[in-house]
């Protein structure tokens, strides 16, 4: 029988399936931050509980670090939250890259850099965002706090099957488009909530075609899609990243380890009960326009009308988009100034973001009134930048070269639109108020918030100079 | 865990879709390091307004007519976005139990279970049905009763729903997940003695 990579991945994790109760799932590595674990850490103590695998598990310091002066953490009960993420790794010898270390940075970039994410995995995250690991193969998925108290606890979760989808990409990406705009492109195609109850396996050879770094950014955006998971099939590309780093397998492991991975990957004729196809050369660099990650157009394309929408419910979500987002519906995305450009997040804050950007800008000025702040993923992000000097060139257009943490993509620590403020930024969500109260976002590439940057509004990039 | 009861009481209406976890519980309330206390920041930008403190009149929770509604009634795919359970802590805090929707994201889904609240996923006339009976009759209080499976309204619309199993009887009973799944712990260390040997390399 021909099986999906999900549901190989599925029995190779299944500690146990009672008659009656929930499937037991093993899960083989834990990531953790300091704004869901708290209360899991908590929760043990109460119970006498100990963690179960150490080893297992990764834990950094991300969502309330300053990026400017980044020791000074202003909100005390935000310094609290590092103070105690920081004292349960010590007492439960969790290894932390904490504030102190220079491999600090974003969860979903820093984990990657470590080789500590292999194909065939099951990874857990108190974070939607997991998702991103499904770019090596892993099945890798956002869970809340009582259940990161669970793996803890019996290094398993109870889970249900997920349905699976399978997103297939084929053709030449235009110049400019990027992993970003495919992601973009599908949540319009799919709505929010058409991943809900599926894992995604993104296929092609558009998808082959992408390195690590482009297929975590398309990863990370499937859970804005509502899928519980995406996943890119293991190949040369993964090895090559995984070879060498600090957790990949050592020595006669390592040969081992391909050979395994290799049979990790959906069978030919494998089944799946949903499948949705796009054209690569159909996919422009995109911007959103709403709210919500599905209110999306073509950069060459205007913003929606409420009449554009059959269904009652998405017309009504225009109306209030519309609103918020003070755009209105035929004006050209072209013509929509922006206050303040960011780019970073686990979305866009790899090495390859920051090319693409500092390409984009080598040489020319940030618009007047603009605000644009860099925010490397991970401290070694930030070093490789500064070695092949992109800082320089961030600096020297007047953009602000930052310290590694999440920022103003969730706009915890500081960093945030004030209100009425309208941002091109590289993350993943433009809910309201998810980047400050009364912020408007609009989500883009990093070569697309660089161009804007400059220019003061939207541009499209494949016919700017 | 709290034990889930059979119970009648007012029916709030959110005519609204897509209510994310941002709106829930925005994150500036998200840096406690306790489980208890989010309740007074539930909707927190939509419910107060620009001096934070006011209740915004115009917000459909600070009707007096839905004071101490314990039933939720909301648009589709609700709880989608960030897999925070600060949201259903927020919700389970300022006195919900129960959310009746099309639909909801699914790890917000799952988080309800773990904190006493019960989903109720009915159909788009279903809910449409409910809608237009609390918009008539605001402080309407609905049924609910977990074991039957069964929302009744003073309207007459009965409701038969879905839900697993397990979560029923957990849900039912308050069980403690954990220690469910440590009734299985000699299966858990069976399979991690297997990939020892199977994946060394996971183990150094
Ligand atoms: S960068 Fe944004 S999405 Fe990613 S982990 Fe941080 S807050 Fe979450």
């Amino acid at each position: 029988m021909t099986k999906t990579m999900y549901e190989k991945i599925w029995d190779a994790n299944l500690v146990h399936e009672p008659e009656s109760g929930s499937p037991l799932l093993f899960v083989d590595r834990h990531l953790m931050h300091e704004v869901t674990s708290p209360q899991a850490f908590e929760g043990l103590r109460l119970q006498n509980r100990k963690v179960r695998n150490v080893h297992s598990i990764l834990a950094t310091i991300d969502h309330c670090v300053p990026t400017k002066d980044r020791y000074n953490i202003v909100d005390p009960i935000a310094k609290k939250q590092v103070e105690t993420m920081t004292a349960n790794c010590a007492e439960n010898e969790i290894n932390l890259y904490g504030m102190d270390s220079n491999q600090n940075g974003v969860i979903h970039i820093v984990v990657p850099e470590h080789g500590f994410i292999h194909p065939g995995m099951v990874v857990c995250c108190g974070d939607s965002h997991t998702a991103t690991h499904g770019a090596f193969g892993a099945l890798a998925f956002g869970i809340g706090t009582s259940e990161v108290e669970h793996i803890m606890a019996t290094q398993t979760l109870q889970q249900k099957k997920a349905k699976t989808m399978l997103v297939k990409v084929e053709g030449q990406l235009s110049k400019y488009a990027t992993a970003k705009d495919i992601a973009l492109a599908i949540i319009a195609e799919t709505g929010t909530a058409g991943g809900t109850g599926y894992v995604m396996e993104f296929a092609g050879n558009t998808i082959t075609d992408l390195s690590m770094e482009a297929r975590m950014t398309l990863c990370n955006m499937a859970i804005e899609a509502g899928a519980r998971a995406g996943l890119v099939a293991p190949d040369q590309i993964t090895f090559d990243y995984l070879e060498g780093r600090e957790f990949a397998p050592k020595g006669d492991d390592w040969a081992t380890a391909v050979e395994y991975w290799k049979t990790m990957v959906s069978d030919e004729g494998a089944e799946f009960d949903s499948v949705i196809t796009l054209k690569a050369e159909d996919i422009a660099p995109q911007v959103s326009w709403g709210t919500s990650p599905e209110q999306v157009v073509a950069v060459d394309a205007v913003v929606p009308a409420p009449s554009d929408f059959d269904d009652v419910v998405k017309s009504q979500a225009c109306v209030n988009a519309l609103k918020y987002m003070d755009v209105k519906a035929g004006q050209k995305i072209t013509d929509i100034n922006i206050d303040i450009v960011f780019v970073g997040s686990c979305t866009n804050g790899r090495i390859e973001d920051f090319r693409a950007a500092a390409e984009l800008i080598k040489g020319k000025t940030v618009a007047q009134g603009v605000q644009a702040i860099a925010v490397p993923g991970s401290f070694p992000v930030k070093e490789q930048a500064e070695a092949e000097g992109l800082d320089k060139i961030f600096i020297a257009a007047g953009w602000e070269w930052r310290d590694p943490g999440c920022s103003m993509c969730l706009a915890m620590n500081g960093d945030e639109l004030k209100d009425g403020q309208r941002s091109a930024s590289t993350s993943n969500r433009n809910f309201e108020g998810r980047q400050g109260k009364g912020g408007r976002t609009h989500l883009v590439s990093p070569a697309m918030a660089a161009a804007a940057s400059i220019e003061g509004h939207f541009v499209d990039i494949r016919d700017w100079k | 865990m709290e034990a889930y009861k059979k119970h009648t009481s007012i029916a709030a209406l959110m005519d609204r879709s897509n209510v994310d976890t941002d709106q829930i519980i925005p994150k500036n309330f998200m840096k406690k390091v306790e489980r208890t206390g989010f309740g007074i920041h539930l909707f927190h930008n939509w419910r107060f307004l620009a001096d934070n403190v006011t209740p915004n009149p115009d917000f459909e929770l600070n009707k007096p007519a839905f004071k101490g509604a314990k039933i939720l009634v909301a648009g589709e795919n609700f709880g989608c976005g960030s897999s925070r359970e600060h949201a259903p802590w927020a919700i389970a805090d300022y006195g919900f139990n129960t959310i009746i929707s099309t639909s909801f994201a699914d790890i917000f889904f799952s988080n309800c279970f773990k904190n006493s609240i019960l989903p109720i996923k009915v159909s788009k006339d279903e809910l449409a049905a409910l809608m237009a009976e609390i918009a008539a009759n605001e402080g309407v209080e609905f049924t609910v009763d977990l074991e039957a499976q069964k929302v009744t309204t003073p309207g007459g619309i009965e409701i038969n729903f879905e839900v697993d199993a397990f979560r029923k009887e957990s849900l039912l009973d308050g069980l403690d997940d954990i220690a469910w799944t440590l009734k299985h712990e000699d299966k858990i260390t069976a399979f991690e003695e297997k990939q020892k040997q199977a994946l060394p390399w996971l183990w150094k």
